[in-house]
Protein backbone atom coordinates (compact mmCIF):
# COMPACT_ATOMS: atom_id res chain seq x y z
CA UNK A 1 0.00 0.00 0.00
CA UNK A 2 1.25 3.62 -0.68
CA UNK A 3 2.04 6.18 1.60
CA UNK A 4 -0.62 8.36 0.99
CA UNK A 5 -3.69 5.52 0.72
CA UNK A 6 -2.44 4.22 4.01
CA UNK A 7 -2.64 7.34 5.52
CA UNK A 8 -5.95 7.57 4.36
CA UNK A 9 -7.26 4.02 5.38
CA UNK A 10 -5.39 4.69 8.87
CA UNK A 11 -7.25 7.58 9.20
CA UNK A 12 -10.72 6.28 8.67
CA UNK A 13 -9.96 3.44 10.85
CA UNK A 14 -9.26 6.30 13.60
CA UNK A 15 -12.13 7.82 13.12
CA UNK A 16 -14.47 5.26 12.90
CA UNK A 17 -12.81 3.72 16.21
CA UNK A 18 -12.53 6.80 17.85
CA UNK A 19 -15.16 8.75 17.94
CA UNK A 20 -17.58 6.69 19.74
CA UNK A 21 -14.87 6.92 22.82
CA UNK A 22 -14.68 10.84 22.26
CA UNK A 23 -18.23 11.19 22.84
CA UNK A 24 -17.86 9.69 25.96
CA UNK A 25 -15.12 11.21 27.04
CA UNK A 26 -16.60 14.55 26.60
CA UNK A 27 -19.80 13.60 28.17
CA UNK A 28 -17.96 12.29 31.40
CA UNK A 29 -16.53 15.84 32.07
CA UNK A 30 -19.14 17.85 30.83
CA UNK A 31 -20.42 20.22 33.65
CA UNK A 32 -22.96 22.28 31.35
CA UNK A 33 -23.32 20.84 27.81
CA UNK A 34 -26.91 22.34 26.04
CA UNK A 35 -28.19 21.83 22.92
CA UNK A 36 -26.86 23.38 20.13
CA UNK A 37 -22.91 23.22 21.74
CA UNK A 38 -20.60 20.99 19.80
CA UNK A 39 -18.08 21.53 22.75
CA UNK A 40 -18.99 21.17 26.51
CA UNK A 41 -19.92 24.89 28.05
CA UNK A 42 -18.63 23.77 31.34
CA UNK A 43 -16.27 21.21 32.25
CA UNK A 44 -15.83 19.77 35.53
CA UNK A 45 -15.42 15.98 37.27
CA UNK A 46 -18.70 16.33 38.71
CA UNK A 47 -19.80 12.60 37.19
CA UNK A 48 -16.03 11.30 38.17
CA UNK A 49 -15.99 12.37 41.82
CA UNK A 50 -19.67 11.22 41.87
CA UNK A 51 -18.89 7.55 40.94
CA UNK A 52 -15.62 7.68 43.31
CA UNK A 53 -17.25 9.00 46.47
CA UNK A 54 -21.13 9.44 46.42
CA UNK A 55 -21.40 5.83 44.45
CA UNK A 56 -17.90 5.02 45.18
CA UNK A 57 -19.11 1.64 47.51
CA UNK A 58 -21.63 1.12 44.40
CA UNK A 59 -19.05 1.25 41.93
CA UNK A 60 -16.40 -0.91 43.75
CA UNK A 61 -18.80 -3.51 44.39
CA UNK A 62 -19.93 -3.93 40.53
CA UNK A 63 -16.15 -3.70 40.12
CA UNK A 64 -15.66 -6.40 42.50
CA UNK A 65 -18.50 -8.63 41.22
CA UNK A 66 -17.12 -7.93 37.66
CA UNK A 67 -13.58 -9.10 38.39
CA UNK A 68 -14.62 -11.71 40.38
CA UNK A 69 -17.14 -13.50 38.25
CA UNK A 70 -14.95 -13.08 34.60
CA UNK A 71 -11.51 -13.78 36.26
CA UNK A 72 -12.94 -17.73 38.23
CA UNK A 73 -14.77 -18.40 34.83
CA UNK A 74 -11.61 -17.63 32.63
CA UNK A 75 -9.78 -20.12 34.83
CA UNK A 76 -12.26 -22.77 35.18
CA UNK A 77 -12.31 -22.66 31.47
CA UNK A 78 -8.28 -22.87 30.58
CA UNK A 79 -8.28 -25.61 33.04
CA UNK A 80 -10.92 -27.53 31.43
CA UNK A 81 -10.01 -26.13 27.83
CA UNK A 82 -6.41 -27.30 27.70
CA UNK A 83 -6.83 -30.94 28.07
CA UNK A 84 -10.32 -30.89 25.89
CA UNK A 85 -7.99 -28.72 23.41
CA UNK A 86 -5.15 -31.36 22.94
CA UNK A 87 -7.58 -34.34 22.52
CA UNK A 88 -9.09 -32.29 20.02
CA UNK A 89 -6.02 -30.81 18.40
CA UNK A 90 -3.28 -33.43 18.06
CA UNK A 91 -5.80 -37.03 17.46
CA UNK A 92 -7.94 -37.99 15.30
CA UNK A 93 -10.98 -40.13 16.86
CA UNK A 94 -14.51 -41.21 16.14
CA UNK A 95 -17.26 -38.88 17.14
CA UNK A 96 -14.93 -36.25 16.88
CA UNK A 97 -17.19 -34.50 14.52
CA UNK A 98 -20.24 -34.35 17.34
CA UNK A 99 -18.03 -33.12 20.08
CA UNK A 100 -17.37 -30.12 17.55
CA UNK A 101 -21.06 -29.53 16.93
CA UNK A 102 -21.93 -29.86 20.79
CA UNK A 103 -18.85 -27.28 21.43
CA UNK A 104 -20.36 -24.61 18.90
CA UNK A 105 -23.83 -25.11 19.50
CA UNK A 106 -23.23 -23.04 22.97
CA UNK A 107 -21.72 -20.14 20.84
CA UNK A 108 -24.48 -19.70 18.65
CA UNK A 109 -27.51 -20.39 20.72
CA UNK A 110 -28.07 -17.02 22.69
CA UNK A 111 -27.06 -17.19 26.46
CA UNK A 112 -30.32 -15.37 26.74
CA UNK A 113 -32.25 -19.10 26.37
CA UNK A 114 -29.88 -21.12 28.53
CA UNK A 115 -30.37 -18.66 31.45
CA UNK A 116 -33.93 -18.71 31.10
CA UNK A 117 -33.66 -22.42 31.09
CA UNK A 118 -31.48 -22.94 34.43
CA UNK A 119 -32.94 -20.29 36.52
CA UNK A 120 -35.52 -22.51 37.82
CA UNK A 121 -33.41 -25.30 38.53
CA UNK A 122 -30.52 -23.00 39.69
CA UNK A 123 -33.55 -21.90 42.57
CA UNK A 124 -33.95 -25.19 43.59
CA UNK A 125 -30.01 -26.17 43.85
CA UNK A 126 -29.67 -22.34 46.20
CA UNK A 127 -27.21 -21.77 43.19
CA UNK A 128 -29.55 -18.44 42.01
CA UNK A 129 -28.10 -14.87 42.98
CA UNK A 130 -24.89 -16.35 43.93
CA UNK A 131 -21.48 -16.19 42.11
CA UNK A 132 -21.75 -19.95 41.31
CA UNK A 133 -24.55 -20.25 40.01
CA UNK A 134 -23.55 -16.80 37.83
CA UNK A 135 -20.23 -18.42 36.97
CA UNK A 136 -21.94 -21.65 35.88
CA UNK A 137 -24.13 -19.94 33.00
CA UNK A 138 -20.80 -17.78 32.07
CA UNK A 139 -19.15 -20.96 31.46
CA UNK A 140 -21.86 -22.72 28.98
CA UNK A 141 -20.18 -20.22 26.39
CA UNK A 142 -16.86 -19.10 27.67
CA UNK A 143 -15.97 -23.08 28.11
CA UNK A 144 -16.38 -23.72 24.11
CA UNK A 145 -14.45 -20.78 22.99
CA UNK A 146 -11.59 -21.40 25.41
CA UNK A 147 -11.71 -24.78 23.78
CA UNK A 148 -11.25 -23.92 19.97
CA UNK A 149 -8.64 -21.55 20.65
CA UNK A 150 -6.35 -23.85 22.09
CA UNK A 151 -8.17 -26.78 19.62
CA UNK A 152 -6.03 -24.24 17.08
CA UNK A 153 -3.62 -24.29 19.27
CA UNK A 154 -2.96 -27.83 19.70
CA UNK A 155 -3.07 -28.65 15.97
CA UNK A 156 -0.08 -26.61 15.37
CA UNK A 157 1.97 -28.06 18.44
CA UNK A 158 4.40 -30.54 17.71
CA UNK A 159 4.93 -33.36 20.47
CA UNK A 160 7.92 -34.64 19.27
CA UNK A 161 9.58 -32.39 22.06
CA UNK A 162 7.73 -34.19 24.52
CA UNK A 163 9.16 -37.49 23.98
CA UNK A 164 12.97 -36.03 23.39
CA UNK A 165 12.25 -34.36 27.41
CA UNK A 166 10.52 -38.17 28.04
CA UNK A 167 13.76 -40.12 27.16
CA UNK A 168 15.59 -37.57 28.64
CA UNK A 169 14.12 -39.06 31.85
CA UNK A 170 11.65 -36.26 32.63
CA UNK A 171 8.58 -37.28 34.39
CA UNK A 172 4.98 -36.82 33.36
CA UNK A 173 4.53 -33.83 35.72
CA UNK A 174 7.98 -32.46 34.22
CA UNK A 175 7.00 -32.48 30.72
CA UNK A 176 3.85 -30.65 31.12
CA UNK A 177 5.14 -28.10 33.26
CA UNK A 178 8.21 -27.52 31.58
CA UNK A 179 7.76 -28.49 27.61
CA UNK A 180 4.20 -28.24 27.14
CA UNK A 181 3.48 -24.99 29.56
CA UNK A 182 5.71 -22.68 28.10
CA UNK A 183 5.35 -23.91 24.43
CA UNK A 184 1.31 -22.96 24.86
CA UNK A 185 1.20 -20.33 27.33
CA UNK A 186 0.42 -17.52 24.35
CA UNK A 187 -2.68 -19.65 23.81
CA UNK A 188 -3.79 -20.23 26.83
CA UNK A 189 -3.38 -16.54 27.48
CA UNK A 190 -5.91 -15.81 24.86
CA UNK A 191 -8.23 -17.84 25.61
CA UNK A 192 -8.16 -16.63 28.71
CA UNK A 193 -8.73 -13.35 27.38
CA UNK A 194 -11.63 -14.36 25.92
CA UNK A 195 -12.93 -16.09 28.02
CA UNK A 196 -12.48 -12.75 30.63
CA UNK A 197 -14.16 -10.57 28.28
CA UNK A 198 -16.87 -12.72 27.43
CA UNK A 199 -18.04 -12.83 30.27
CA UNK A 200 -16.72 -9.13 31.46
CA UNK A 201 -19.35 -7.99 28.92
CA UNK A 202 -22.35 -10.62 29.71
CA UNK A 203 -25.47 -8.64 30.91
CA UNK A 204 -28.88 -10.68 30.76
CA UNK A 205 -27.99 -14.02 31.60
CA UNK A 206 -26.05 -12.44 34.87
CA UNK A 207 -29.00 -10.39 35.23
CA UNK A 208 -31.65 -13.87 35.05
CA UNK A 209 -29.24 -16.01 37.36
CA UNK A 210 -27.63 -13.37 39.66
CA UNK A 211 -30.95 -11.42 40.24
CA UNK A 212 -30.33 -8.52 42.06
CA UNK A 213 -27.86 -9.71 44.17
CA UNK A 214 -24.11 -10.20 41.70
CA UNK A 215 -24.45 -6.32 40.43
CA UNK A 216 -21.38 -6.62 37.99
CA UNK A 217 -20.52 -3.56 36.27
CA UNK A 218 -23.16 -3.86 33.37
CA UNK A 219 -25.98 -4.71 35.59
CA UNK A 220 -24.93 -1.14 37.08
CA UNK A 221 -24.65 0.60 34.07
CA UNK A 222 -27.87 -0.34 33.07
CA UNK A 223 -29.63 1.01 36.06
CA UNK A 224 -27.61 3.90 35.74
CA UNK A 225 -29.11 4.85 32.03
CA UNK A 226 -32.70 4.30 33.23
CA UNK A 227 -31.69 7.30 35.77
CA UNK A 228 -30.90 9.44 32.84
CA UNK A 229 -27.48 10.90 33.73
CA UNK A 230 -25.52 10.84 31.09
CA UNK A 231 -22.26 12.36 32.52
CA UNK A 232 -22.03 9.72 35.09
CA UNK A 233 -23.45 6.65 32.53
CA UNK A 234 -20.36 8.03 30.27
CA UNK A 235 -17.71 7.68 33.48
CA UNK A 236 -19.15 4.27 34.36
CA UNK A 237 -18.61 3.29 30.31
CA UNK A 238 -15.18 4.13 30.28
CA UNK A 239 -14.53 2.26 33.73
CA UNK A 240 -15.98 -0.45 31.70
CA UNK A 241 -13.92 -0.65 29.15
CA UNK A 242 -10.90 0.40 30.64
CA UNK A 243 -9.92 -3.46 31.46
CA UNK A 244 -10.78 -4.49 27.80
CA UNK A 245 -8.22 -1.93 26.48
CA UNK A 246 -5.41 -2.83 29.16
CA UNK A 247 -6.00 -6.70 27.97
CA UNK A 248 -5.46 -5.77 24.47
CA UNK A 249 -2.24 -3.30 24.86
CA UNK A 250 -0.96 -6.34 26.98
CA UNK A 251 -1.69 -8.96 23.86
CA UNK A 252 -0.52 -6.57 21.35
CA UNK A 253 2.85 -6.52 23.41
CA UNK A 254 3.39 -10.17 24.08
CA UNK A 255 1.50 -11.60 21.59
CA UNK A 256 1.92 -10.27 17.90
CA UNK A 257 -0.90 -8.68 15.93
CA UNK A 258 -3.39 -11.09 15.08
CA UNK A 259 -3.81 -12.79 18.19
CA UNK A 260 -7.09 -11.33 18.90
CA UNK A 261 -9.06 -13.18 15.93
CA UNK A 262 -12.00 -14.95 16.75
CA UNK A 263 -12.79 -12.80 20.12
CA UNK A 264 -16.45 -11.67 20.72
CA UNK B 1 -20.24 -29.92 10.46
CA UNK B 2 -16.62 -28.47 11.15
CA UNK B 3 -15.70 -25.94 13.75
CA UNK B 4 -16.01 -22.52 12.09
CA UNK B 5 -13.22 -21.42 14.45
CA UNK B 6 -10.51 -23.49 13.30
CA UNK B 7 -11.00 -23.33 9.75
CA UNK B 8 -7.74 -22.73 8.23
CA UNK B 9 -5.74 -24.71 11.52
CA UNK B 10 -3.46 -27.63 10.18
CA UNK B 11 -4.29 -29.89 11.84
CA UNK B 12 -1.63 -32.46 13.19
CA UNK B 13 -3.94 -35.18 14.10
CA UNK B 14 -2.80 -38.38 14.35
CA UNK B 15 -3.60 -42.09 15.84
CA UNK B 16 -5.13 -41.61 19.68
CA UNK B 17 -3.74 -42.92 22.85
CA UNK B 18 -5.78 -44.71 23.39
CA UNK B 19 -9.96 -43.89 24.34
CA UNK B 20 -9.88 -44.21 27.99
CA UNK B 21 -7.02 -40.91 27.88
CA UNK B 22 -9.26 -39.14 25.48
CA UNK B 23 -12.41 -39.65 26.69
CA UNK B 24 -10.65 -38.41 30.53
CA UNK B 25 -9.33 -35.15 28.87
CA UNK B 26 -12.91 -34.54 26.98
CA UNK B 27 -15.15 -35.58 30.15
CA UNK B 28 -14.62 -31.92 31.88
CA UNK B 29 -15.87 -29.72 29.09
CA UNK B 30 -18.79 -32.37 27.79
CA UNK B 31 -19.94 -32.12 31.00
CA UNK B 32 -19.94 -28.73 31.35
CA UNK B 33 -21.44 -28.37 27.85
CA UNK B 34 -23.88 -31.52 28.10
CA UNK B 35 -25.24 -30.77 32.09
CA UNK B 36 -25.03 -26.98 32.22
CA UNK B 37 -25.88 -26.00 28.51
CA UNK B 38 -27.58 -29.00 27.36
CA UNK B 39 -29.68 -29.00 30.66
CA UNK B 40 -30.65 -25.61 30.73
CA UNK B 41 -31.84 -25.68 26.92
CA UNK B 42 -33.67 -29.21 27.85
CA UNK B 43 -35.66 -27.88 30.91
CA UNK B 44 -36.23 -24.15 28.71
CA UNK B 45 -37.89 -26.54 26.32
CA UNK B 46 -39.51 -28.71 29.23
CA UNK B 47 -40.97 -25.19 30.84
CA UNK B 48 -42.29 -23.90 27.50
CA UNK B 49 -44.02 -27.25 27.19
CA UNK B 50 -46.21 -26.05 30.26
CA UNK B 51 -44.82 -28.09 32.59
CA UNK B 52 -43.33 -26.12 35.78
CA UNK B 53 -42.92 -27.81 38.77
CA UNK B 54 -44.57 -26.31 42.16
CA UNK B 55 -45.88 -24.11 39.75
CA UNK B 56 -49.55 -26.34 39.53
CA UNK B 57 -48.72 -26.24 36.19
CA UNK B 58 -48.23 -29.57 35.13
CA UNK B 59 -49.50 -30.21 31.88
CA UNK B 60 -47.58 -30.70 29.13
CA UNK B 61 -48.84 -29.26 26.01
CA UNK B 62 -48.06 -26.90 23.46
CA UNK B 63 -50.14 -24.12 24.05
CA UNK B 64 -47.49 -21.73 24.85
CA UNK B 65 -45.77 -21.89 21.80
CA UNK B 66 -49.11 -21.79 20.01
CA UNK B 67 -49.70 -18.45 21.90
CA UNK B 68 -45.97 -17.21 21.04
CA UNK B 69 -46.60 -17.79 17.30
CA UNK B 70 -50.29 -17.11 16.84
CA UNK B 71 -49.41 -13.64 18.63
CA UNK B 72 -49.94 -10.96 16.06
CA UNK B 73 -46.68 -8.92 17.44
CA UNK B 74 -44.88 -12.43 16.77
CA UNK B 75 -44.35 -12.09 12.86
CA UNK B 76 -43.69 -8.33 13.31
CA UNK B 77 -40.71 -8.95 16.33
CA UNK B 78 -39.52 -11.90 13.97
CA UNK B 79 -39.31 -9.80 10.90
CA UNK B 80 -37.64 -6.73 12.53
CA UNK B 81 -34.83 -9.31 14.02
CA UNK B 82 -34.25 -11.30 10.69
CA UNK B 83 -34.10 -7.31 9.57
CA UNK B 84 -31.57 -6.13 11.75
CA UNK B 85 -29.40 -9.66 11.84
CA UNK B 86 -29.19 -9.80 8.62
CA UNK B 87 -28.67 -6.11 7.24
CA UNK B 88 -25.83 -6.28 10.57
CA UNK B 89 -24.24 -9.14 9.40
CA UNK B 90 -24.32 -8.07 5.26
CA UNK B 91 -23.09 -4.23 5.99
CA UNK B 92 -20.54 -5.88 8.34
CA UNK B 93 -19.28 -8.73 6.29
CA UNK B 94 -19.33 -6.36 3.10
CA UNK B 95 -17.14 -3.73 4.38
CA UNK B 96 -14.73 -6.65 6.15
CA UNK B 97 -13.88 -7.60 2.89
CA UNK B 98 -12.26 -4.56 1.99
CA UNK B 99 -10.98 -4.16 5.35
CA UNK B 100 -8.81 -7.41 5.61
CA UNK B 101 -7.41 -6.68 1.95
CA UNK B 102 -6.18 -3.63 3.27
CA UNK B 103 -4.87 -4.31 6.22
CA UNK B 104 -3.22 -7.68 4.45
CA UNK B 105 -1.32 -5.38 2.13
CA UNK B 106 -0.06 -2.92 5.32
CA UNK B 107 3.46 -3.64 6.07
CA UNK B 108 3.94 -4.93 9.54
CA UNK B 109 5.10 -2.08 10.61
CA UNK B 110 1.37 -0.42 10.68
CA UNK B 111 1.04 -1.79 14.27
CA UNK B 112 -1.03 1.51 15.10
CA UNK B 113 -3.28 0.72 12.18
CA UNK B 114 -3.62 -2.89 13.27
CA UNK B 115 -3.82 -1.93 17.14
CA UNK B 116 -6.62 0.31 16.98
CA UNK B 117 -8.72 -1.56 14.40
CA UNK B 118 -8.75 -4.47 17.39
CA UNK B 119 -10.02 -2.07 19.45
CA UNK B 120 -13.85 -2.81 18.91
CA UNK B 121 -13.11 -6.48 19.51
CA UNK B 122 -12.79 -5.71 23.26
CA UNK B 123 -15.41 -3.30 24.05
CA UNK B 124 -19.04 -4.52 25.39
CA UNK B 125 -21.54 -3.96 23.10
CA UNK B 126 -23.42 -2.08 26.06
CA UNK B 127 -20.77 0.42 25.78
CA UNK B 128 -20.64 0.93 22.04
CA UNK B 129 -24.81 0.99 22.35
CA UNK B 130 -24.14 4.09 24.96
CA UNK B 131 -21.83 6.17 22.85
CA UNK B 132 -24.00 5.61 19.91
CA UNK B 133 -26.95 6.56 21.57
CA UNK B 134 -24.90 9.93 22.59
CA UNK B 135 -23.78 10.54 19.13
CA UNK B 136 -27.21 9.54 17.14
CA UNK B 137 -29.83 10.86 19.85
CA UNK B 138 -31.98 14.08 18.64
CA UNK B 139 -29.83 16.20 20.68
CA UNK B 140 -26.54 14.48 20.49
CA UNK B 141 -23.12 15.31 19.12
CA UNK B 142 -24.20 14.63 15.43
CA UNK B 143 -27.67 16.91 15.58
CA UNK B 144 -25.09 19.31 17.14
CA UNK B 145 -22.68 19.13 14.74
CA UNK B 146 -25.77 19.77 11.89
CA UNK B 147 -27.49 22.60 13.26
CA UNK B 148 -23.74 24.25 13.99
CA UNK B 149 -23.73 23.63 9.98
CA UNK B 150 -26.65 25.10 9.43
CA UNK B 151 -28.59 21.83 7.81
CA UNK B 152 -31.54 22.02 10.64
CA UNK B 153 -32.71 24.57 13.41
CA UNK B 154 -33.51 22.47 16.62
CA UNK B 155 -33.60 18.78 17.45
CA UNK B 156 -36.67 18.40 15.66
CA UNK B 157 -35.58 18.38 12.49
CA UNK B 158 -32.93 15.72 13.04
CA UNK B 159 -33.60 12.69 11.60
CA UNK B 160 -34.78 9.83 14.38
CA UNK B 161 -31.75 7.58 14.17
CA UNK B 162 -32.29 5.75 17.49
CA UNK B 163 -35.62 4.03 18.64
CA UNK B 164 -36.48 4.36 15.05
CA UNK B 165 -38.48 2.23 12.64
CA UNK B 166 -35.36 1.24 10.93
CA UNK B 167 -32.97 0.00 13.71
CA UNK B 168 -30.72 2.28 12.42
CA UNK B 169 -28.72 2.80 15.70
CA UNK B 170 -29.01 -0.75 16.66
CA UNK B 171 -26.89 -1.82 13.04
CA UNK B 172 -24.46 0.75 13.20
CA UNK B 173 -23.60 -0.60 16.50
CA UNK B 174 -23.44 -3.84 15.42
CA UNK B 175 -21.40 -3.01 12.33
CA UNK B 176 -18.89 -0.69 14.29
CA UNK B 177 -18.51 -3.60 16.81
CA UNK B 178 -18.05 -6.73 14.25
CA UNK B 179 -16.32 -5.77 11.41
CA UNK B 180 -13.20 -6.30 13.21
CA UNK B 181 -14.54 -9.79 14.38
CA UNK B 182 -15.11 -10.92 10.99
CA UNK B 183 -12.00 -8.83 9.24
CA UNK B 184 -8.99 -10.74 11.83
CA UNK B 185 -10.66 -13.79 10.43
CA UNK B 186 -10.25 -13.48 7.07
CA UNK B 187 -6.88 -11.72 7.94
CA UNK B 188 -5.91 -14.52 9.27
CA UNK B 189 -6.74 -16.71 5.99
CA UNK B 190 -5.44 -14.06 4.05
CA UNK B 191 -1.99 -14.30 5.77
CA UNK B 192 -1.59 -17.82 5.21
CA UNK B 193 -2.37 -18.78 1.78
CA UNK B 194 -2.79 -16.94 -1.65
CA UNK B 195 0.20 -15.03 -1.88
CA UNK B 196 1.77 -17.64 -4.38
CA UNK B 197 -1.64 -18.29 -6.23
CA UNK B 198 -2.20 -14.43 -6.79
CA UNK B 199 1.57 -14.48 -8.48
CA UNK B 200 0.09 -17.03 -10.57
CA UNK B 201 -2.39 -15.10 -11.59
CA UNK B 202 -0.47 -12.19 -12.25
CA UNK B 203 1.31 -14.54 -14.44
CA UNK B 204 -1.11 -15.74 -16.82
CA UNK B 205 -2.58 -11.94 -16.74
CA UNK B 206 -5.84 -12.29 -14.61
CA UNK B 207 -6.77 -8.69 -14.30
CA UNK B 208 -7.59 -7.64 -10.29
CA UNK B 209 -11.13 -8.43 -10.55
CA UNK B 210 -10.56 -11.53 -11.60
CA UNK B 211 -7.68 -12.60 -9.17
CA UNK B 212 -10.32 -11.29 -6.64
CA UNK B 213 -13.25 -13.25 -8.05
CA UNK B 214 -11.29 -16.54 -8.89
CA UNK B 215 -8.72 -16.88 -5.94
CA UNK B 216 -9.12 -14.43 -3.25
CA UNK B 217 -12.67 -14.69 -2.71
CA UNK B 218 -12.54 -18.85 -2.86
CA UNK B 219 -9.88 -18.61 0.25
CA UNK B 220 -11.59 -16.61 2.44
CA UNK B 221 -15.37 -18.10 1.81
CA UNK B 222 -15.11 -20.73 4.03
CA UNK B 223 -14.22 -18.13 6.99
CA UNK B 224 -16.51 -15.64 6.11
CA UNK B 225 -19.36 -17.79 5.99
CA UNK B 226 -18.44 -19.09 9.41
CA UNK B 227 -17.93 -15.32 10.79
CA UNK B 228 -20.79 -14.14 9.44
CA UNK B 229 -23.66 -17.03 10.63
CA UNK B 230 -21.88 -16.22 14.47
CA UNK B 231 -22.48 -12.61 13.72
CA UNK B 232 -25.60 -13.57 12.28
CA UNK B 233 -26.63 -15.90 15.21
CA UNK B 234 -25.58 -13.02 18.22
CA UNK B 235 -27.01 -10.38 16.67
CA UNK B 236 -30.51 -12.50 16.01
CA UNK B 237 -30.68 -13.38 19.80
CA UNK B 238 -28.63 -10.16 21.70
CA UNK B 239 -30.54 -8.24 24.12
CA UNK B 240 -28.42 -4.68 25.37
CA UNK B 241 -28.48 -3.11 22.34
CA UNK B 242 -32.01 -3.49 20.65
CA UNK B 243 -33.07 -3.21 24.24
CA UNK B 244 -31.25 0.70 24.47
CA UNK B 245 -31.85 1.74 21.00
CA UNK B 246 -34.45 0.17 19.68
CA UNK B 247 -38.39 1.03 19.45
CA UNK B 248 -40.85 0.22 22.31
CA UNK B 249 -43.09 -1.18 19.83
CA UNK B 250 -42.35 -3.95 17.59
CA UNK B 251 -39.85 -5.12 19.90
CA UNK B 252 -37.01 -7.55 18.67
CA UNK B 253 -37.49 -11.12 19.21
CA UNK B 254 -35.18 -11.50 22.57
CA UNK B 255 -36.14 -7.70 23.89
CA UNK B 256 -40.10 -9.59 23.68
CA UNK B 257 -38.77 -12.84 25.39
CA UNK B 258 -37.43 -11.27 28.29
CA UNK B 259 -40.02 -9.17 29.04
CA UNK B 260 -42.45 -11.96 29.06
CA UNK B 261 -39.97 -13.74 31.18
CA UNK B 262 -39.59 -11.01 33.74
CA UNK B 263 -43.42 -10.19 33.94
CA UNK B 264 -45.19 -10.08 37.20
CA UNK B 265 -47.58 -12.68 35.84
CA UNK B 266 -45.82 -16.10 35.88
CA UNK B 267 -48.37 -17.21 33.78
CA UNK B 268 -46.52 -15.09 30.88
CA UNK B 269 -43.24 -16.51 32.33
CA UNK B 270 -43.50 -19.77 29.74
CA UNK B 271 -44.15 -18.10 26.93
CA UNK B 272 -41.15 -16.12 27.80
CA UNK B 273 -38.88 -19.33 27.62
CA UNK B 274 -40.61 -20.77 24.29
CA UNK B 275 -39.59 -17.30 22.59
CA UNK B 276 -36.02 -17.91 23.89
CA UNK B 277 -36.57 -21.48 22.18
CA UNK B 278 -38.12 -20.19 18.80
CA UNK B 279 -34.64 -17.74 18.76
CA UNK B 280 -32.36 -20.75 19.35
CA UNK B 281 -34.26 -22.65 16.57
CA UNK B 282 -34.27 -20.09 14.49
CA UNK B 283 -30.35 -19.16 14.85
CA UNK B 284 -29.96 -22.99 14.42
CA UNK B 285 -31.83 -23.18 11.22
CA UNK B 286 -30.04 -20.55 9.73
CA UNK B 287 -26.63 -22.72 10.68
CA UNK B 288 -28.02 -25.98 9.32
CA UNK B 289 -29.42 -23.55 5.94
CA UNK B 290 -26.21 -21.97 5.58
CA UNK B 291 -24.02 -25.93 5.53
CA UNK B 292 -26.79 -26.89 3.24
CA UNK B 293 -26.32 -24.48 0.75
CA UNK B 294 -22.66 -24.54 0.95
CA UNK B 295 -22.95 -27.77 0.23
CA UNK B 296 -25.11 -27.75 -3.07
CA UNK B 297 -22.97 -24.91 -4.12
CA UNK B 298 -19.39 -26.79 -3.55
CA UNK B 299 -21.53 -29.96 -5.81
CA UNK B 300 -22.48 -27.30 -8.69
CA UNK B 301 -18.87 -25.91 -8.52
CA UNK B 302 -20.07 -22.31 -7.86
CA UNK B 303 -17.97 -22.00 -5.02
CA UNK B 304 -14.23 -24.39 -4.64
Amino acid sequence: MKKSSRRFFGSIVGATVGLPFLSLVLWSFAERWFYPALWPQAWGLRAWRYITSTAGFQVMTAIGHSVVVAAVTAAIAVVIAVPAGRALGQYDFKGKDLVSVLLTLPIIVPPLCVAMGLHLWFIRLGLAETYAGVIGVHLTFCLPYAIFVLWGVFANYNPDFEDQARSLGASRAVVMARVMLPMILPGISVAALFAFLLSWSQYLSTLIIGGGRVTTLPVLLFALMGSGDRPVAAAVSLVFVAPAFIALLFSARHLGNRSLAGVR
Amino acid sequence: MTSPLTTGADARTRKGPGGVALSLALLPALAVVLILFGGGFALGIVQALGYLPGAGLGEWSLAHFARVLSDPDFLHSFLLTLYIAGASTVIAAGISIPAALGLASLSKRSRVIHFIFQMPLTVPHLVIAIAVMFMLAPAGLLSRAATGAGWIASPADFPLLINDAWGIGIILTYVWKEIPFITLMLLAVLRHTGRDLLDVGRTLKADAWQRFRYITLPIIFPALGAASLIVFAYTFGAFEVPFLLGQTYPMTLPVWAYKHYSDIDLMARPEGIATGIVIALVVMAAVILAQVLTKAARKRGLIA
